[in-house]
């Protein structure tokens, strides 16, 4: 698998990362390395094998409907960098 | 009275029967860590006042009756990916500089009842993706037993304040081997539980189907007593194993009888095995034959594929789990930005290191459309192989026994570099995360230079007990891990 330095910018801005184009020719050549390494995985014939997500069986957990506390407003916005007494503050999103 | 001659566990026995408080031991251990902490930098945070507020608490409570584990009133430094109430938790990264959890980890309000006493949050690998708690924004960790060497990772502070004398007992968390790895390096015990049976609820997210929270500490005995405070269901963690709990402590009989040990004989055919790693490792297996255990060489065919396979799935992750951080809602928010999209961009740009940015574009790469099957998918299903592959050996043997890292600990500024050779130092820990499987590292030697080699013993799944009192049983033995830094 070639990893290109449009590949990198591509998911790179999926990612919501902005890379310098030293930054994007570093990350070429490291992912193209561990890429390449990724890729003996198909020496291995997995073609009759199911995908395993999860190691012990998951069963949906329920709980009762009930009401609880929740935490503090006030401490909660607290750690954001910005905002009002009510809610998070951020950049204008629709004109 | 010294309580960095003690364990953790000798350390409450003190406390119980009088001959120390509470309150004087948390003073020995942050006397310790501040004037420790400019050589080591194993703490980011430590919390004096607060502590001793806890310790004078915990004291009356101990006094009355009130708290009665063998660990009430010990103190314990936490790793600083795991949320504490009111205590900052970095996860060692910009983006986080400045949070402050408004609710504790589950594991916190155990060991908060329990009456142990939080002294600090520990420095590790931002967000926990290293193998050499250098990638920290708040700097490398150093190696007690060389300050020249890093103490391993991502728990690099968990584990060299243990061997520094700065705490006694820590948490730490393991995805690939970051508490067994760390403990190998800096001639400490560390401790990898089955996934879920320690609740993950306030542990940030790194791969979540990877991450176990874990003990780091001086012996078997310390980790299976912390074990018997944190394990347990809980309903805030979906995938909390609903189970009946051993007692962890009161399992250890050191009695290894008859119990059957596998060598993987590719794992000490690795390339990158040190020699000396090896021959430390095989003279284990003698001891324990010697107490009656019967170490037989085994084949792990599927092993080699473990690290490609956790590094896809473990990336894939954390670029799900990461995408959280985005200036709003905690922590860091760039200051230029031309509009929202900018301000995403601009503040993960600035708030995540390289190693971390890394790994999120890998993930995203693996995750993306038109790779997703050929990387992702695949990889899932050598998890798959991998599973039924140990499957098939536990079926047969009660352990694996082999080295928990290929060589001691390296030179601080040499991993970095080269990252896959930093992803390969993995090979024996990542597939104990893969399958689930308990894992311990402890201490079983030195190389030339007079750096801890560690030895690994793996199990099956919920064999918890098994495996702490086989490393128990070895630590009766020998006296590696009663070896201190000069």
């Amino acid at each position: 698998m070639q990893i290109t330095n449009e590949l990198v910018s591509y998911v790179a801005n999926l990612s919501r990362i902005k890379l310098d184009e030293n930054e994007i020719s570093e990350m070429q050549s490291q992912m193209s390395e561990i890429v390449n390494y990724m890729d003996i995985l198909n020496q291995l014939d997995t073609e009759n094998i199911e995908p395993l997500s999860h190691i012990f069986n998951i069963t949906n957990v329920m709980r009762d409907d009930e009401v609880r506390d929740s935490y503090e407003r006030e401490e909660i916005l607290k750690n954001a960098p910005a905002h009002t007494e009510e809610a998070f503050i951020v950049p204008k999103t629709v004109d | 009275m010294d309580i960095f001659s003690m364990t953790a566990l000798e350390t409450g026995k003190a406390i119980k029967d009088g001959k120390i408080t509470a309150v004087e031991a948390t003073k020995q251990v942050l006397d310790s860590a501040e004037s420790k902490n400019d050589k080591i930098n194993a703490y980011i945070t430590i919390c004096r006042e607060k502590a001793l507020a806890q310790a004078e608490e915990v004291q009356k409570k101990i006094e009355s009756g009130e708290l009665t584990s063998p660990l009430a009133g010990v103190p314990i430094a936490i790793k600083d990916n795991i949320c504490t109430k009111g205590i900052k938790t970095t996860c060692a990264s910009r983006i986080l500089g400045d949070f402050t959890p408004v609710y504790n980890a589950t594991v916190m309000e155990k060991l908060n009842n329990a009456g142990m006493i939080t002294v600090g949050k520990l420095n590790m690998d931002e967000f926990a993706m290293g193998s050499t708690s250098e990638t920290s924004y708040y700097g490398a960790v150093h190696n007690p037993w060389d300050l020249n060497k890093v103490t391993g990772g991502s728990s690099g502070g968990s584990a060299s304040s243990v061997a520094g004398k700065m705490s006694l007992v820590t948490l730490g968390s393991d995805t690939g081997g970051s508490i067994r790895q760390p403990a190998s390096y800096c001639g400490v015990t560390g401790f990898k539980p089955t996934y879920g049976t320690v609740s993950r609820f306030g542990l940030i997210a790194y791969a979540s189907s990877l991450d176990q929270i874990g003990p780091i500490g001086k012996d078997a005995s310390d980790c299976a007593s912390i074990m018997d405070i944190i394990s347990g269901k809980d309903s805030m963690d979906g995938t909390s194993l609903d189970i009946d709990y051993p007692e962890y402590l009161s399992s250890l009989t050191g009695d290894v009888k008859g119990i059957k040990i596998g060598i993987p004989k590719e794992w000490y055919n690795n390339k990158g095995l040190d020699s000396e790693v090896a021959e430390k490792t095989r003279k284990v297996a003698e001891v324990l034959e010697k107490a009656g255990a019967v170490v037989e060489e085994i084949s792990l065919p599927f092993a080699e594929y473990a690290i490609p396979a956790y590094y896809i799935i473990a990336t894939a992750e954390a670029s799900s789990n990461l995408s959280r951080f985005d200036g709003v809602k905690y922590g860091f928010r760039a200051e230029n930005y031309s509009s929202l999209v900018d301000m995403y961009n601009a503040t993960r740009s600035e708030g995540f290191g390289k190693e971390v940015k890394k790994r999120i574009l890998l993930g995203t790469f693996v995750l993306s459309s038109g790779y997703y099957d050929a990387y992702y998918r695949k990889a899932l299903k050598v998890k798959a192989v991998i599973k039924k592959n140990f499957d098939e050996i536990f079926s047969e043997y009660d352990l694996i026994l082999c080295p928990t890292a290929p060589t001691t600990a390296p030179e601080i500024g040499k991993s970095l570099s080269n990252p896959l050779a930093m992803y390969l130092s993995d090979v024996f820990t990542v597939s104990a995360n893969i399958a689930g499987l308990p894992g311990i590292s402890m201490p079983c030697g030195f190389d030339k230079n007079g750096m801890p080699i560690g030895v690994q013993l793996m199990g099956q799944a919920l064999a918890d007990t098994k495996v702490l009192n086989t490393a128990y049983a070895y630590q009766q033995m020998t006296d590696y891990h009663k070896q201190e830094v000069k």
